[in-house]
């Protein structure tokens, strides 16, 4: 049991994070794709700039995770369709619901119940993702 | 404390979710919040239809814990951490979404003209945000990612799919807010 108090705590940490950074308003991520606030761009941009300086260090310095195993990140697939696809339809939604699967769930804390019907139709996208899989250019 | 109760700048805020990845991937786990969707349809039993659900999703727990946390920390934020102020939005925006007939633009995180119970509840609203999940939820999971996997984790880690994929976030999410949008609302 321990051992998931720390993701707890992470997952209240972002939570607090992304109230308080607005990126989960409806009206940053409208503003973002109509390039008129600087704001969205600043986040993602500074998080990736001391992400990639916090992934070489990791890597340059074998420093190994608290379950001391070698840090390793998955690498994705290679292809081109599936990200051109997969994203485009991604960024529809994104855009029309104003919230991405973090800040989803981030909103139902603060008391917008009515996402419960976002999530459950974000569900069986994934589902339904899952049926036809097989038959989708990747 | 004012400073705190205020809404962060991205200066602040940007930096903070380098350190929720940094965590997470030191934690041994990764930083993805759309997995676990895949994850929910499992636990409700997705492996009786498609062999993509087939997964031992009990090695998913520590990332649902995470989206714990999250419902937690957006509790706390607007509780304890909020002052009530309006959003500091573009003048433009406001005026954008005032043609569209949204008021009180900036009042809350959310427009009521998309979340209010009244607004769902009503057969064009109730569409739009299922549809609009339904995208989200179908899109990241052929993306194989959304913004936390790719945008932060993928680019962090100078994968180039991250970067095809948040290429096309953006192609959608311009198409919807700049040719859809404009259409769904008057």
């Amino acid at each position: 049991m321990m051992k998931f108090i720390k993701f707890l705590l992470v997952g209240i940490f972002f939570g607090i994070v992304l109230v308080k950074s607005e990126a989960v308003s409806w009206y940053r991520i409208f503003e973002m794709f109509k390039f008129q606030a600087f704001h969205m761009y600043g986040i993602i941009g500074s998080a990736v700039l001391l992400g990639i300086g916090f992934i070489w260090t990791l890597k340059r310095a074998n420093i190994k995770s608290i379950e001391g195993e070698p840090i390793h990140l998955p690498p994705k697939q290679k292809s081109f369709a599936r990200y051109i696809l997969g994203g485009s339809i991604f960024g529809l939604g994104w855009a029309l619901a104003g919230a991405c699967p973090g800040p989803m769930y981030v909103l139902l804390g603060t008391g917008v119940f009515s996402m419960i019907i976002v999530i459950a139709a974000a569900v069986l996208g994934t589902f339904v993702y899952g049926l036809v899989k097989n038959r989708l250019p990747h | 404390m004012d400073i705190l109760l205020q809404p962060w700048p991205w200066y602040v805020s940007g930096p903070l979710f380098s350190v929720v990845m940094l965590l997470l991937v030191y934690f041994g786990k990764t930083f993805g919040m759309s997995s676990n969707l895949r994850t929910l349809c499992s636990i409700a039993g997705g492996a009786k239809y498609a062999d993509f659900f087939k997964f031992d999703w009990k090695a998913q727990r520590w990332n649902l814990t995470v989206v714990l946390g999250a419902i937690i920390g957006g509790y706390i934020a607007v509780t304890f951490l909020s002052d009530g102020s309006t959003m500091n939005l573009n003048e433009q925006t406001i005026t954008d979404l005032e043609a569209f007939g949204f008021s009180g633009i900036g009042d809350n995180l959310l427009p009521d003209e998309i979340y209010s119970w009244e607004a769902v509840l009503s057969a064009k609203g109730m569409v739009i945000i299922i549809i609009a999940g339904f995208l989200v939820g179908f899109g990241t999971r052929y993306a194989g990612g959304c913004t936390s996997g790719h945008a932060i984790t993928g680019l962090s880690n100078l994968q180039l799919p991250s970067l095809l994929a948040v290429f096309g976030f953006f192609i959608g999410g311009l198409v919807m807010t700049h040719l859809l949008l404009p259409l769904i609302f008057r």
